[in-house]
């Protein structure tokens, strides 16, 4: 859980983040590009969750596998839902959603880390 | 690739489009968040902290509630949103005050402790902006 991927994961968010906001600060809806690159976020965090998945079968289990659980698909739901509220909504507003949301996962991702660092017996 | 118009929205354009769709979109994190939280917190270990957690739950309805407001617009989902995001700005106000007062009664966090401190203080200020938001969507 605390690999390069999920590095990799929160780093993009951010810069995916960064470029959203500019995006609307200059006025403009999300373009086909920015919803592309939305998922292709997705991609990775769909990786991420599958490792994730694949480490509680055979691994240490966090103490809280229901939250852990709680939080992998809350993970693997979130870039879409937000794809689909920026779709809803070509305009700047649009932009802003899809930056507000790269803003929001690697708080989760973050949150996932944490709570797969103290693991159960 | 045509660079994609830019649509200007109408004063009266409805209250779950434009910003209302972002706000939609950070309410319903708050939403499951807060309530998650609280269930995990009432299921597991209720008696530590028994009047921390069911406020913990009340936050998270405020939020439900303020989240299908939003969704379905129109003068029912504003009202809705209204009452709601006015709980949400004296819960957040109260709470707050309190558990910096009061340590005591407040042993384990709630979304809204010491302002929302936890979650960035974004609990404090997105009342404000969701109460804004309404407010600017007075039915004629």
């Amino acid at each position: 859980m605390n690999g390069p991927l999920s590095v990799a994961t929160i780093v993009a968010a951010l810069v995916l983040a960064a470029w959203y906001l500019l995006r609307a600060a200059l006025d403009r809806a999300p373009s086909r590009f920015d919803l592309l690159a939305a998922v292709v976020l997705t991609a990775l965090v769909v990786v991420l969750v599958v490792v994730a998945v694949i480490g509680l079968f055979d691994g240490d289990r966090p103490a809280d596998t229901g939250t852990f659980a709680g939080y992998l698909i809350t993970t693997i739901a979130f870039v879409p839902t937000a794809l689909v509220l920026a779709k809803m909504e070509p305009t700047r507003w649009g932009s802003v959603i899809l930056g507000v949301g790269c803003l929001i996962l690697p708080v989760l991702v973050l949150r996932l880390q944490q709570i797969a660092s103290v693991a159960g017996a | 690739m045509p660079e994609e118009t830019t649509a200007t929205r109408p004063g009266d354009a409805a209250l779950n489009s434009g910003l209302g769709r972002v706000l939609l979109l950070v309410y319903g994190v708050f939403a499951l968040s807060a309530s998650a939280r609280a269930l995990v917190q009432i299921s597991t270990h209720f008696s530590e902290a028994p009047l921390a957690y069911v406020l913990s739950a009340l936050a998270g309805l405020v939020y439900i509630a303020a989240t299908v407001g939003l969704a379905r617009g129109g003068p029912r989902g504003r009202r809705i949103a209204l009452i709601s995001c006015t709980v949400e700005l004296i819960g957040v106000l109260v709470i707050g005050t309190l558990s910096v007062l009061d340590r005591g009664d407040f042993p384990d966090a709630t979304v809204w402790s010491d302002f929302g401190s936890g979650y960035g203080y974004v609990p404090l200020v997105l009342p404000f902006v969701g109460l804004w938001w309404i407010w600017r969507h007075k039915p004629e």
